[in-house]
């Protein structure tokens, strides 16, 4: 058996093996974002007082599957006079970046699909062309919400693409690479390290761009329930709503990656290198005694270490964040999201990056030195 | 140059936003709305003319349907119209009891509105908190009078029957265990009137949360300050009542304007806006709450202490007991000619208005004599507020549209009738 598959090219075993761990990550990225909608529904349930999907499953956990049933046996309709190609086209569009763009990210030390030196502008163009699905969705509907929709999503990802990028700008010059794994590793320390502190302004630019690339509330314009009923995707139904829908999930997953990788040391853990904690007058010797013996345990010494784990949590809190979002505010108008975009976020970056040269330049400690 | 055309866009009648069957051809520029032409009549049911070929007390539950988030205010002005031709006063009690469930209903409808205008403006969560206690206020209705929704439960001469002692339970279930039953249940233990005083008093604290997910909220004051602007003038010349008039910041309310029932004995402030846009609207619908939690609270202190009838004991008018009816010919007969003939009003023509939680409900009623009404007109708030629809929004953009017609409180069943 191995022999036959040494006597494969080297180049094509490489390609082999990538595909099927491609395949299995997509399928551990479905399955992640069907329970996504389903912490979605289940914790708005909450929040809201009423219980969430509960009846098919145990405590509701089939829904996810029943609903994804559904969405697969349901006929696709072709609205009159919309344009067949594009129709078809504008929902693979929006979910290849989704998906595509998780190449680089990085999961652990050194575990990423592709390590790409321009990572992080690989992740800004992949996020940037999900607009497009939106566009064409909209346009080859022939439906004027749809349009609607489209338009107000294309100028909304546009204007905050420009804060989005401003915001990566800052991480740029903080980490000096555009590596992802890089600028994990220039995050390592402790807690204090970690980018959030000295981005902060640039942190909160991010994740309500975030919010609003991902047309998420109190963004939710282009679908905006209430005013455009669903916005780009009205028209689509069956699986052609199934993608928009995964796409959005997606990208919620994605952006919640990239909060935690950016801003919140990606693996790295919060108590890693405790000798700070000897700093502190008085009790930090015993604090970091404390620590240390904790460490020593060893299931908990290995929970308390860098690990896939934390890069996991910081992921989910955000993901929390988004959620949470959508039960709470009311959502914005169209025009008030434009002048949010550009009025103050992108000053907030311009500024902010400007401190930050500054601080740079006089090496401020722990994160510039 | 080629020629430029506004977007023509059809708005409902199946939209989530429509609050029923609104139907608005919009004309749009972009975004921003040039025109805006409200369709009305999807859900027409000729009550007006339904209520021609009954006796006058067969009309009532109809009265129910029309703003079917308010049906006892519906209901009150029919019985009082009836009552004021027939010059006839309900029992002192009644009035209490009536003047309770108007209120019980404004709570519940300004719960309901409060709920879908949120909504519309994409706040999720209000509609499920303001439901939550909906729920309670829909349970003191089932225990007067059996249902949840259209109760007809005002009669003339006073109500279908005096305040239960006792509240219906919750029974456990696959979904909820008895620990969460009992709890529920804890305030269900004595009289309808604990029920509604526990209710009064836990009812304030829920406003409060309901004003701090809104009331200071950046979004929604962007989303509502200055949006839908009318001045006090002109919210006047369109006729405006209720709610809407005083977020223009006039201070009208039948109720204390043209006081009926027992309105001018009891103590309750009216709310009025300044600058006459949805913000300062949402405002007077939130302390109109308070208010009439205040009221609620005065007629159980005053139906606690004050026991009788709920009734008027004139057979030609008010259905005679069960019992009686076994055991006595003359009450058979009175009951029979109720229920089948009715009763005839004096010729004559008679305005009744009240204070509905929309804003001025009125019943136009002409009699010629017989037990059935000659003509029934009813003047519903919201078909004035609804046909201002194009003023309001023309300018502003598409998702105001829709904080408008939340603003507004449109319910279908009372302009369309």
């Amino acid at each position: 058996m191995t022999s036959y598959w040494y006597a494969i090219p080297e180049l094509y075993r490489d390609v082999i093996v990538t595909s099927i761990l491609i395949v299995a990550f997509l399928l551990v990225l479905m399955g992640a974002v069907a329970y996504v909608t389903f912490a979605e529904r289940k914790l708005i349930g909450y929040m809201q007082m009423r219980m969430g999907p509960n009846r098919v499953g145990p405590k509701g956990w089939f829904q996810p599957l029943a609903d994804a049933l559904k969405l697969m046996v349901k006929e696709m309709i072709l609205p009159t006079n919309a344009n067949y190609f594009l129709f078809r086209v504008a929902p693979i569009l929006s979910i290849v970046p989704a998906l595509a763009a998780w190449a680089v990210i990085p999961f652990m030390d050194g575990v990423q699909f592709s390590n790409i030196n321009a990572g992080l502008l690989y992740v800004l163009a992949l996020t940037s062309m999900g607009v497009y699905g939106v566009i064409v969705a909209g346009w080859a509907s022939n439906s004027k919400y749809a349009l609607l929709g489209a338009l107000r999503s294309a100028a909304q990802i546009v204007s905050y693409e420009i804060a989005m990028g401003f915001a990566l700008v800052g991480v740029l010059m903080a980490s000096g690479s555009l590596n992802l794994g890089d600028i994990v590793r220039e995050q390592s320390g402790n807690i204090g390290h970690w980018y959030v502190w000295p981005l902060l302004p640039l942190f909160l630019v991010y994740l309500i761009s975030g919010v609003a690339e991902t047309n998420r509330a109190p963004f939710d314009v282009a679908e905006g329930e209430s005013e455009i009923v669903a916005g780009f995707h009205v028209e689509y139904s069956g699986m052609g709503f199934a993608v928009f829908f995964l796409a959005e999930y997606a990208n919620i997953i994605l952006i919640s990656a990239l909060i935690a990788l950016l801003f919140f040391g990606g693996w790295l853990s919060p108590f890693e290198g405790p000798t700070w904690l000897m700093a502190i007058p008085v009790i930090g010797m015993y604090l970091f005694q404390g620590l240390s013996w904790l460490t020593d345990l060893p299931l908990i010494g290995l929970l308390l270490d860098s690990g896939p784990h934390w890069f996991l949590a910081k992921t989910c809190f955000f993901i929390f964040c988004f959620l949470w979002f959508r039960a709470t505010f009311p959502r914005y108008r169209y025009d008030q999201i434009m002048r949010l975009g550009w009025k103050v976020l992108i000053p907030v970056t311009l500024v902010w990056i400007f401190v930050e040269g500054v601080a740079i330049a006089f090496e401020v400690g722990p994160w510039f030195d | 140059m080629a020629e430029i055309r506004n977007y023509t866009m059809n708005f409902g009648p199946q939209h989530p936003a429509a609050h029923g069957v609104l139907r608005l051809i919009l004309e749009l520029d972009g975004e921003v709305i040039q025109r805006a032409d409200p369709h009305v009549g999807l859900l027409h049911r000729g009550t007006e003319k339904l209520a021609e070929s009954k006796p006058f007390n067969q009309s009532i539950g109809y009265m129910d349907r029309l703003d079917y988030v308010s049906m006892m205010c519906n209901e009150h002005s029919y019985v009082l119209a009836i009552e004021k031709l027939l010059g006839i006063t309900p029992p002192v009690r009644a009035q209490y009891i009536r003047v309770m469930f108007d209120e019980i209903t404004r709570i519940l409808n300004h719960l309901l509105w409060l709920g879908a205008h949120a909504l519309d403006v994409g706040a999720m969560s209000m509609f499920l908190y303001a439901f939550r206690e909906r729920e309670d206020l829909m349970d003191c209705y089932e225990a007067v009078s059996g249902t949840r929704m259209h109760a007809t439960y005002y009669r003339p001469g006073g109500v279908y029957r005096d305040l239960p002692q006792a509240m219906p339970q919750y029974k456990p279930s696959k979904w909820r265990k008895d620990k969460e039953i009992k709890k529920i249940n804890a305030a269900r233990q004595g009289s309808l009137l604990e029920f509604i005083e526990d209710f009064t008093q836990r009812f304030p604290g829920c406003v409060d949360e309901y004003e701090t997910l809104l009331t200071d909220n950046r979004i929604w004051k962007q989303r509502t300050v200055n949006i839908g602007v009318v001045s006090p003038e002109r919210a006047l010349q369109l006729g405006f009542t209720g709610p809407m008039l005083r977020g223009s910041g006039v201070e009208w309310d039948l109720r204390r304007k043209q006081p009926y029932e027992v309105y001018d004995e009891l103590e309750f402030d009216i709310p009025v806006g300044v600058n006459g846009d949805c913000y300062d609207r949402y405002l007077v619908r939130i302390e109109e709450m308070r208010q009439s939690n205040h009221i609620i609270k005065q007629c159980v202190d005053w139906l606690k202490k004050n026991p009788g009838s709920v009734m008027l004991d004139d057979h030609k008018i008010a259905p005679p007991s069960r019992a009686e009816m076994k055991d006595d010919m003359e009450s058979l007969i009175h009951h029979f000619k109720l229920f089948t003939e009715g009763y005839c009003l004096p010729p004559g023509e008679v305005y009744c208005a009240i204070e509905h939680p929309k804003g001025e409900f009125g019943i136009y009623l002409v009699s010629d004599g017989a037990n059935k009404p000659y003509r029934i007109k009813i003047r519903a708030p919201g078909f004035a507020h609804l046909a201002s629809l194009d003023e309001m929004v023309k300018g502003h953009m598409l998702a105001d549209v829709v904080a408008v017609i939340g603003t507004q409180d449109i319910v279908f069943g009372e302009i369309d009738r």
